[in-house]
């Protein structure tokens, strides 16, 4: 349901992405890997709208996204977290949340003015769903903590309990396991699992390989901005262009 | 139509004051190349130059000779201390707190001014007479000689110690990365103090050689660094020289502004520049475009 | 936040209108309640001034602009044109709308230093502006003339009517900032300021929101300012400039950025001051500058920062433990 074909983007003369072509299926976990400055993380800024793409073409559900600001491809269902973390700091973990869910909220200028039945009425309902979401990471008593002071995997845990609050339909993970010890990393593996089960398209770019051939679906590799392989877990292991890429040749 | 001897005259009094611009864009610049920073205390550098060069004369009896050398260095002085005292405890913080403290640093320094030198203001005699030098029509100073060579000779030091020096190339290189600059034992600390000096420094001469020709006072600083900064922004932010180049033409454009149409609005000329710059082209002419990472 | 009861919302508030109604009442002069009704035009504009640097995390260095426009604005009108005072005052706070949300798109591109110059740029344009339109605006000598204040017929020529007015709009505007403050608008501006990028990723529209913002913070200077300039009766543009904007700035940094009640006593408290220091009235510029360094040093938070860690101290001395165990947990 999320298609790109043939992504192109250049930085000055370097080329970042070149004819990059990638189908998601809904209700997938699709993972993106990669050498180091394989053109990852800037495929998910294209996508996102945080870069503009020279040349190619991404839609969604049939919709064509490409060329949308960052806050248009938000509100068409797709979200993202950060591979260095973008938390908002100065707000708790879950003031953070319910900033997720900004785009759920629909109240007008009269409404907040005069906290209107309106206002509380969707207030409400956001807040239970962002401790939803806070429980659904495991965070809830972190509820009241500010951002900046969550130690690092329960910050790499907010920022997806955030996106989730937006309800996406499709969830972008930069690097979600990034930092992450191996006990963290399962959790987060678990988490991505039932994520997906429930419905939501997950895209993640990964370098932890245990990981991202236990839970994904599908895989995709960059190398140098092209593409080099797609296919299922055990395809891409087995490809010779794959090996070669992180292996170097002989 | 005003006649070519009178439009020559406004060049040479435009790119005059526009030196002085550019020198205090090139304060400006330097310290922003080494720390990030838009340092607001640039314009009083300008002013201690023109104001410490004054009372060196007349509290002190010293020849202009001596008088003009140590404003310079006293400022230069100054410029180490704030930069010790209030900027540096504070690296790596946001860019609202940074740039409020030079804010305040700025307003300490004018404020400081006024108490001891009160708020009238002076004129400082030029460094070799003030007769008038006929030229093509217009008349032309011997300070707006010495300001040109100076400005010139202020550029060629600049280049001379960025290509050649050592610790030139060492400013340069905490200006493209910080963190790579320490890790190959550039004490960069020391770099900063020293990118403030070299910008007091340049401001302070960019005052006390003005001082002569227009008036100077306490309160000088605060257009003069505005307009210092437009001139970096005219000549592109990092780059010094056209940081004097953009003076030079703002300066100019101020002065053909203020001949040909309305005196009273010269200042706003430059503030218009400014404004039109950042608004359409922030990397100024000769600068590069910047993309930010993600 | 959303859990608290409706009443624990407006406590706060309401202990602050009663504080207002009362003071009169204990001051031991008139000019004290003059100082305290341009203090009240400092608190509206800070308040302003606060929500598009504390929260959205926007500078600005030309704030006193706005503060000038509507107050020249509604005083030609008035003085020169013999306009009714609403409507002056209306059409005076339009100008200032008009003028923000024409500058804020191209200005609100501008990010860090380049937004401080801009905004600076603008700020002393307008002072030069105002300065030299002299057919319009008297020039540097200023405008005299201008009617005082009538609400209703009934004209606010006692200071103490025109002190609860004032302290009216305060406590309304109080009000909308706070808010707007516990909205999701409020939520969407912190994030602003901390992450553009990770705000926008969530479906904020950054720069509708950073304009928004600016617009209605120059519509807080533009009441201000009509108020001032119906109140003091004249105007020069001496008060609409840098030093002014600076000293706009030092009220919402000294009081604490991102605090509202931080920017009300910011502006009390720095309005106040030089009242009590006339002795020393060269200085003033100075203590200023001073202020602002090791405001900025020290006490980032502003006496907002210095309350809450005051008040973390008491209370922790009076749990018998020492303040550093409780303060630790946050550091």
């Amino acid at each position: 349901m999320l298609h790109g074909e043939g992504i192109a983007l250049h930085f000055g003369g370097v080329t970042a992405l070149h004819d990059v072509s990638f189908a998601v299926e809904r209700g997938s976990l699709f993972t993106i890997i990669g050498p180091n400055g394989a053109g990852k993380t800037t495929l998910f800024n294209v996508i996102t709208g945080l870069y503009r793409m020279d040349a190619g073409d991404i839609h969604l559900d049939g919709r064509r996204i490409s060329g949308l600001p960052p806050h248009a491809v938000a509100r068409a269902g797709i979200v993202r977290t950060f591979q260095n973390l973008e938390l908002f700091g100065n707000m708790t973990a879950l003031e953070n949340v319910l900033t997720g869910g900004h785009l759920l909220t629909r109240y007008g200028a009269l409404d907040w003015c005069f906290r209107s039945p309106r206002f509380r009425r969707e207030e409400a309902a956001l807040c239970a769903k962002a401790e939803a979401a806070l429980a659904f990471v495991g965070l809830s008593a972190q509820q009241d903590v500010p951002a900046g002071a969550l130690p690092f995997g329960s910050a790499r845990l907010l920022e997806i309990a955030r996106a989730l609050c937006a309800e996406p339909t499709v969830l972008l993970l930069d690097e979600p396991a990034a930092g992450l010890n191996l006990r963290e990393t399962a959790v987060l593996g678990d988490i991505i699992r039932r994520i997906v089960e429930r419905g939501i398209t997950a895209v993640m770019v990964e370098h932890d390989m245990d990981l991202v051939m236990r839970i994904s679906d599908h895989v995709l590799v960059l190398n140098y901005g092209e593409v080099i392989a797609t296919g299922t877990p055990a395809e891409v292991q087995r490809n010779p262009a794959v090996i070669a890429a992180y292996l170097g040749e002989e | 139509m005003p006649a070519p001897s009178d439009l020559l005259q406004f060049v040479i009094s435009g790119a005059t004051l526009g030196s002085t611009y550019g020198l205090a864009g090139l304060g400006f610049t330097v310290i922003f190349n080494t720390t990030e920073i838009i340092n607001f205390a640039q314009g009083e550098f300008v002013m201690l130059g023109g104001m410490l060069a004054v009372f060196a004369i007349r509290w002190g009896g010293l020849p202009p000779a001596l008088a003009v050398p140590l404003a310079i260095g006293l400022t230069t002085l100054v410029g180490v201390v704030a930069n010790r005292l209030t900027i540096r405890p504070v690296r790596g913080r946001s860019v609202i707190v940074l740039i409020i403290i030079t804010i305040g640093v700025s307003i300490v320094l004018r404020g400081a001014a006024m108490l001891l030198f009160g708020k009238d203001t002076y004129a400082l005699p030029g460094f070799s007479g003030d007769e008038p030098i006929a030229f093509l029509g217009a008349s032309l100073l011997p300070q707006n000689l010495w300001v040109g060579g100076m400005t010139l000779g202020t550029l060629v030091a600049m280049k001379l110690y960025f290509d050649r020096t050592i610790s030139g190339k060492a400013m340069l290189a905490c200006a493209c990365d910080r963190k790579a600059a320490s890790l190959m034992g550039i004490n960069v600390d020391a770099m900063v103090t020293l990118s403030f000096a070299l910008s007091a420094l340049v401001g302070a001469l960019g005052g006390a050689i003005l001082a002569p020709i227009t008036l100077t006072s306490y309160d000088v600083g605060i257009l003069l660094g505005l307009k210092g900064f437009a001139a970096c922004i005219l000549g592109g932010l990092g780059n010094p020289f056209g940081a004097v180049a953009g003076g030079v033409i703002l300066g100019v454009l101020e002065s053909l502004s203020a001949g040909l149409i309305s005196s009273g609005y010269k200042d706003a000329v430059a503030f218009v520049i400014l404004l039109a710059l950042l608004f359409v082209r922030p990397s100024g002419l000769f600068g590069r475009r910047a993309t930010d990472r993600v | 936040m959303p859990g608290r009861p409706i009443c624990g919302h407006h406590l706060g508030v309401a202990a602050f209108a009663a504080g207002v109604a009362l003071t009169p009442l204990f001051l031991p002069n008139e000019y004290y309640l003059t100082v305290l009704i341009v203090a009240g035009f400092h608190t509206i504009l800070t308040l302003g001034l606060n929500l598009l640097m504390g929260y959205a995390g926007q500078i600005s260095l030309g704030h006193a602009a706005f503060y000038g426009i509507a107050a020249y604005a509604t005083g030609v009108l008035t003085a020169r044109f013999h306009w009714p005072v609403p409507a002056a005052i209306l059409a005076g706070i339009v100008l200032v709308l008009a003028v923000a949300a024409g500058i804020a798109v191209p200005t609100l591109r501008l990010k860090g230093h380049y937004l401080a110059m801009g905004t600076l740029g603008f700020g002393i344009i307008v002072y030069i502006i105002l300065n030299e339109a002299t057919g319009l605006t008297g020039g540097p000598s200023g405008l005299t003339g201008i009617p005082k204040l009538a609400l209703g017929g009934v004209s606010l020529a006692s200071d103490l009517r025109f002190y609860y007015v004032v302290w009216g709009v305060v406590l309304l505007l109080f009000l909308l900032a706070q808010n707007l403050v516990r909205s999701r608008l409020g939520r969407a501006l912190r994030a602003i300021h901390t992450s553009e990028t990770a705000a926008a990723v969530l479906g904020v529209d950054t720069e509708r929101y950073k304009i928004g913002v600016f617009i209605l913070s120059a519509l807080y200077a533009g009441v201000a300012g009509a108020l001032y300039a119906h109140y003091v009766t004249f105007v020069s543009p001496g008060s609409f400039g840098f030093h002014a904007s600076v000293q706009f700035v030092t009220m919402v940094v000294l009081g604490g950025m991102g605090s509202l009640w931080g920017a009300v006593a910011g502006a009390v408290f720095l309005t106040a001051l030089p009242e009590f220091l006339r002795a020393i009235e060269d200085y003033d510029i100075l203590l200023y500058g001073g202020l602002l360094i090791l405001c900025m040093m020290f006490l980032p938070g502003g006496l907002a920062e210095g309350v809450e860690r005051g008040a973390r101290a008491v209370r922790g001395l009076w749990r018998g433990r020492t303040p550093a165990t409780s303060d630790g947990a946050r550091q």
